[in-house]
């Protein structure tokens, strides 16, 4: 059998009126004999006898093939007889007839959607995400309410799990790739500053760049990707096993025990990545500025006090709690949306990331209007 | 193909993870044609076993024949080609998310066979109403369907190269009463259609009361005994008085027998292998 080399599936036409059919006459088998079939007409032979003594195999594509042919040359006007077929293929054959005979109503397969159709309907969805999203903030928010309310209702195990896992874990990340944007930073205005004589300017340059801008977005760019995600494909894969539906029957609230720690702990944790970056990224600025511009330490570090206002500083960190709710938010409603297998979870969580970093981003160029419209 | 080699020959199989024994020098044989049933507590080894049938996992040692090669020596390409020789259905169904159901059952016929577009859908669709779903069906993706849809989808999914032999992991747990009936008469149904050997794992007492021509029990590592259910109910081992003495498996086996006296009455057993 299929193990065996087979033989493909052939036909010959010893006379005119005779067909001789032979081989396997399977999935695999049947190759080019469908063109052969289908160039024989019944106009032009009035009788045909079809032998089948020769078929080794037949399989439902086989005896699909063959019948179909044999009912074409019938209602071409030929009389058709098929004849000397194994009886162990009698069955299947019949079965595979009666079935073309009477083929059930298949449903008309839907007409794909003209341009302007799919333009609307993405247009609807995004909409109805967006409302989707709004409801789900108002909803969240209330649960707050009702947990600051009643703080013995909040669940600080959970806070104090996520503090650990997005904050504490995220350390090392944050801090490497922090470091390494200062050194950036300052390695690209080495240059040019040294053509104007004007080294010590880079303490401004880094420290301005690094603190208001840099480590804010950078960290929360780190944790939409490593948290944020995190929090769509939990959430997504607990709505896929039932485990939400289950919770709501046992009686917790699943936005009590799922949503909110995160965004409580996110709130408390971004700032303080961000302050960690604000350190390590400076650090970074402050060895390239020395190795390149031959800003020493003790020179870098007054500059930087004379540069940096405070305000600087707490305008970069004050971000971070906006972004916090963003990335939460985004994570843990994209979770919910998830329906479905488990491919939709792959979806959501890569949703999730795209849509908390294009809204960080976003969120942060309406910060950078409003700071510059109230000259901070 | 009449000859009488059985189709399936395990002999000597011993599986352990860890210090659990699960097989220890099990033998079995399943012959051409038949519907066979693996049956034995939860932990007696009958997944273990199945997925060793179908090349999932290997065993310590012994030899396992499936359609008399020895599944143990394959090289890739002729387990490949092993593989298109059976069906499996699984009991979650294992359909593939992603795709319409109709797609998942074409999708062995597009991976391996260079038939038509159209004539795989035709093809899918045939094997859709001969599982006995609707034609609608097809479009839809596996998460829309009901339990015994799924079942019914992956059962042809698992016929879409015509297999020699189907494995079946438990095709009517949790069904409702009426479509188990419907999955036993659509077993029955595909055994005479293509001379199919069957291999069921189930718990099902109608199931191999009505439809399984032999039935394996499986405890303690070993087969304990073989036989249709009739033959089963006489025997003394405790492992498979368990099966008959529960009020279930009385209760079955009651039911069995008034319909056993009926059927001599009429001079025709519906138990019997062809």
């Amino acid at each position: 059998m299929n193990t065996l080399p087979i033989t493909a599936a052939a036909m010959t036409q010893p006379t005119h009126q005779t067909l001789a059919l032979s081989g396997a006459w399977t999935g695999r088998g049947l190759g080019a004999v469908g063109q052969q079939l289908d160039a024989l007409s019944g106009a032009e032979q009035s009788q045909l006898v079809v032998d089948g003594a020769a078929i080794e195999t037949l399989d439902t594509a086989g005896a699909w093939v063959l019948q179909k042919f044999l009912a074409r040359l019938r209602t071409e006007g030929a009389t058709v007889q098929m004849r000397d077929l194994r009886p162990e293929f009698a069955n299947l054959f019949e079965a595979v007839g009666r079935h073309l005979a009477n083929p059930p109503d298949t449903a008309a397969p839907p007409a794909p959607p003209s341009r302007l159709e799919a333009v609307g309907r993405s247009a609807e969805t995004s909409v109805e995400q967006g409302i989707a999203m709004v409801g789900f903030v108002g909803e969240y928010t209330v649960a707050l309410a009702g947990s600051l309310a009643h703080p013995a209702r909040i669940r600080w195990r959970p806070v104090l799990y996520n503090i650990r896992s997005a904050g504490f874990d995220a350390l090392p990340i944050v801090g490497l790739l922090s470091f390494l944007l200062g050194i950036v930073v300052a390695y690209q205005g080495a240059d040019q500053l040294r053509q104007y004589g004007a080294n010590i300017f880079v303490a401004d340059l880094v420290g301005l760049s690094m603190l208001r801008e840099f480590a804010p977005l950078m960290t929360a760019i780190i944790i939409a990707g490593r948290s944020g995600s995190a929090y769509a494909a939990q959430i997504g894969t607990m709505a896929v096993t039932e485990e939400i539906d289950a919770m709501r029957t046992i009686g917790i609230a699943p936005l009590e025990l799922l949503v909110l720690p995160k965004i409580i702990a996110l709130i408390v944790v971004l700032p303080l990545l961000t302050v960690f970056a604000d350190v390590l990224g400076v650090f970074g600025g402050m060895i390239m500025a020395r190795a390149q511009l031959g800003v020493g330490f003790s020179e870098f570090s007054e500059r930087f006090v004379k540069a940096v206002s405070v305000t600087a500083y707490l305008i970069g960190v004050c971000k971070a709690p906006v972004f916090a709710v963003i990335i939460a938010t985004v994570g843990c409603f994209q979770g919910f949306r998830t329906k479905g297998g488990p491919d939709s979870v792959g979806r959501q969580t890569t949703l999730s990331v795209v849509q908390s970093t294009f809204l960080v981003i976003v969120a942060d160029a309406l910060f950078s209007v409003a700071f510059s419209a109230l000259d901070l | 193909m009449q000859d009488d080699t059985p189709v399936i020959e395990i002999s000597k199989v011993s599986t352990r993870y860890g210090e659990h024994v699960v097989h220890e020098e099990l033998d079995l044989e399943v012959r051409r044609g038949e519907i066979f049933a693996l049956i034995g507590g939860s932990g007696s080894g009958k997944s273990t076993l199945l997925r060793q049938m179908i090349l999932l996992q290997r065993p310590d040692s012994g030899t396992i024949r499936v359609l008399g090669v020895d599944i143990d020596k394959l090289g890739d390409d002729e387990a490949l080609a092993m593989r298109q020789r059976w069906g499996v259905m699984f009991q979650h169904g294992g359909l593939f998310g992603s795709l319409t159901v109709k797609e998942n059952v074409g999708l062995p016929l597009r991976e391996h066979t260079d038939l038509g577009d159209r004539l795989i859908d035709e093809i899918a669709d045939w094997k859709l109403a001969m599982t006995g779903l609707a034609p609608e069906v097809g479009a839809q993706y596996p998460t829309e369907l009901s339990g015994g849809m799924l079942k019914r989808a992956s059962l042809a999914r698992a016929l879409s190269l015509d297999p020699e032999l189907l494995f079946l992991d438990e095709p009517t747990a949790g069904l409702d009463p009426e479509s188990a009936g419907e999955v036993d008469e659509l077993i029955r149904k595909l055994s005479d259609l293509f001379g199919l050997t069957i291999v069921m794992i189930t718990h099902d007492l109608d199931l191999l009361w009505q439809v399984a021509h032999r039935v394996a029990v499986l405890a303690d590592g070993k087969v304990q005994g073989v036989g249709s259910m009739l033959e089963l109910s006489t025997m003394e081992s405790p492992a498979i008085r368990k099966f008959f003495d529960g009020p279930r498996g009385r209760a079955a086996q009651e039911q069995q027998q008034a319909a056993g006296q009926d059927n001599e009455r009429t001079g025709r057993s519906s138990s019997k292998p062809k």
